[in-house]
């Protein structure tokens, strides 16, 4: 297959993945979507495969090594539960990083296949390139490792930070970009090790300081990185698909980390620099006195709601914790044959990756146009009965809007405390990951369920029918 | 004088990165889950850097390390390829407008 042939197909590939993107647009689509992106990919690997030309010796090896990872993708992708997807995607974003790291390694040993030149003699571009898709890549790597156990609960969620972090991260960042310009002057390939072996150490050390709930922008942040790694090894071995691609994914999680850190009011750089901010709110709480709150049960719940002509729901990590999602449905339903009018209300940063919540609830076979952004349903709440809130927390706290003295202030919030009451359901007072009180607690229209969400979910469940 | 093919895969990856953030602006907030897990499959498209990789070499030299590497990077990108588009597609099979059948 001659060169220019077979880089026409890589920008067919390109385009079909816009297009897979694109069809995410609406939920209708987007299973078209998918589709062109299968295609996109088969069409990348086949052409890829044919170009090669003689594959009677090696090709079998390729279609085993196909046929593990494969097989291995499919039996996750069918066996994960839907309250493990953002582990999952942290996992996947590890592969992405290690994967650009090998194709780097196997270049840089290997120059003359991708028309490099010869080893030890490797165009200053393509090295540049190289290098920063190995060092991009590695630091993929080992962030979304830390960002997997941190959300998995194997490494605790709590920042890690030690005096100098900042200025360690600043040194070694410093130390990357001079081991690249000195690894083009003289092509040592201890240079190149070194410059890896420092990228997976960075990435470890720019995720350990960042606490869980800010997770959706780390997650975010390791999707674009692995983007752009992809296209460093694009530009590399020349290949229009892998740059197209790169580009892609590089500014959709660029634009999801912005939808994230607006969702909580803070700059990108605050989130990345973690760690200060959760220590300092601690303090601020701990002085507060005991108040007094208003506590109920499953059978007030149901009275409440069974009397309301319009519910407004509104989930959170909590509910994904206890997995509470199906039990909610199969209450609002319940509700709705009461004829009350049920919808439910996300807030962008609800759960520990963007979309979490949806995600969930359509596994509940909840119909998506019942469940509204925050934009689309917070004046609702004025006009609403009840507001049942299910593990969130920090998400309705008025605070955000009347003190600022705190420090989620000018946080956007749901509007729960409007509704005529409020069911808040908890385990405990404990304030939630930012150590904030919630002042909802004490408002006289508040009920405190306090229990589990599933667990409460199924009692109100009960005294409904 | 000639422009180095250079400046062209820059203009494309330039122009990439518009498309993709007006595609993305464009993506429903309740379907961002989707959108990293099938972002993350396409960028499993390194697998044809992997390919080559593995592939390449003289005959009867075929697992050289840097062949190994390739080989190694082909099981990973195959993992988050038939992972990632395996459970997307789960998931937007879950996107229904109205419940047909109540379980």
């Amino acid at each position: 297959m001659s060169a220019n042939l077979l880089a026409f197909f890589y920008l067919i590939s390109g385009v079909l993945f816009i297009l897979a993107l694109r069809g995410l647009s609406s939920p209708e689509t987007s299973r078209q979507g998918n589709f062109y992106g299968i295609v996109g990919m088969a069409l990348a690997i086949g052409v890829t495969i044919i170009s090669v030309g003689d594959l009677s010796s090696s090709f079998i090896y390729l279609i085993v090594a196909l046929l593990i990872g494969g097989s291995i993708g499919a039996f996750i992708a069918f066996k994960i539960p839907m309250t493990a997807m953002p582990e999952l995607v942290a996992g996947f974003h590890s592969l992405v990083g290690l994967a650009a790291v090998f194709v780097a390694i196997s270049a840089y040993l290997n120059p003359g296949v991708f028309n490099l030149g010869t080893p030890g003699d490797i165009k200053i571009a393509s090295l540049i390139e190289m290098s920063l898709g190995a060092a991009i890549g590695a630091i993929t790597f080992t962030g979304s490792i830390i960002a997997f156990l941190k959300l998995r609960g194997i490494m605790s969620g709590s920042p890690i930070t030690f005096p100098g972090q900042h200025i360690l991260n600043l040194v070694l960042g410093i130390l990357l970009i001079g081991l690249i310009s000195y690894l083009c002057i003289n092509q040592l390939d201890s240079l190149f090790w070194t410059i890896i072996l420092i990228s997976f150490l960075v990435g470890i050390l720019i995720i350990i300081p960042i606490g869980g709930a800010d997770m959706p922008v780390v997650i975010s942040m390791l999707n674009s990185y692995s983007g752009w790694a992809a296209a460093g090894i694009g530009f590399t071995l020349e290949n229009t698909a892998l740059i197209i691609t790169g580009a892609l994914v590089g500014s959709s999680g660029a634009i999801l980390s912005y939808i994230m850190c607006k969702g909580m009011n803070r700059s990108f750089f605050n989130v990345i620099l973690g760690g200060w901010g959760a220590t300092e709110e601690q303090t601020s709480s701990s002085s507060k006195e005991q108040k007094p709150v208003k506590s109920g049960n499953a059978d007030d719940a149901a009275f409440l709601m069974k009397n309301a002509s319009s519910v407004i729901i509104v989930p959170g990590y909590g509910m994904a914790v206890a997995q509470a999602q199906h039990a909610l449905r199969e209450m609002v339903d319940a509700l709705k044959k009461n004829g009350v009018k049920v919808n439910y209300a996300i807030h962008p940063v609800a759960g520990r990756m963007p979309g979490h919540m949806n995600v969930l609830l359509a596994e509940a076979n909840v119909p998506y146009d019942e469940v509204f952004e925050l934009e689309e349903i917070n004046n609702d709440f004025a006009n609403c009965d009840v507001a049942y809130v299910i593990g969130a927390n920090d998400v309705t706290n008025p605070v955000a809007k009347t003190d600022p003295q705190s420090p989620i202030y000018g946080m956007p919030i749901l509007d729960v405390e409007k509704s005529k009451s409020v069911l808040f359901v908890k385990r405990s007072l404990s304030p939630g990951y930012a150590g904030i009180d919630n002042d909802l607690f004490y408002r006289d229209n508040t009920l405190m369920l306090f229990a589990d969400a599933k667990k409460m979910t199924e009692e109100i469940l009960k005294n409904l029918d | 004088m000639e422009i180095d093919p250079f400046i062209f895969r820059v203009s494309i990856f330039i122009l990439s990165i518009f498309v993709g953030y007006y595609v993305v602006w464009s993506v429903t907030p309740s379907l961002h889950t989707p959108l990293m897990s099938v972002t993350n499959a396409i960028s499993s498209v390194i697998i044809v850097g992997a390919i080559i990789a593995a592939l390449s070499g003289e005959p009867g030299k075929i697992f050289e390390i840097s062949n190994l590497f390739g080989y190694a990077a082909i099981i990973l990108a195959a993992v988050n390829i038939f992972g990632g588009f395996l459970v997307t597609q789960r998931m937007l099979a879950m996107y229904k407008k109205k419940k047909r059948d109540k379980k």
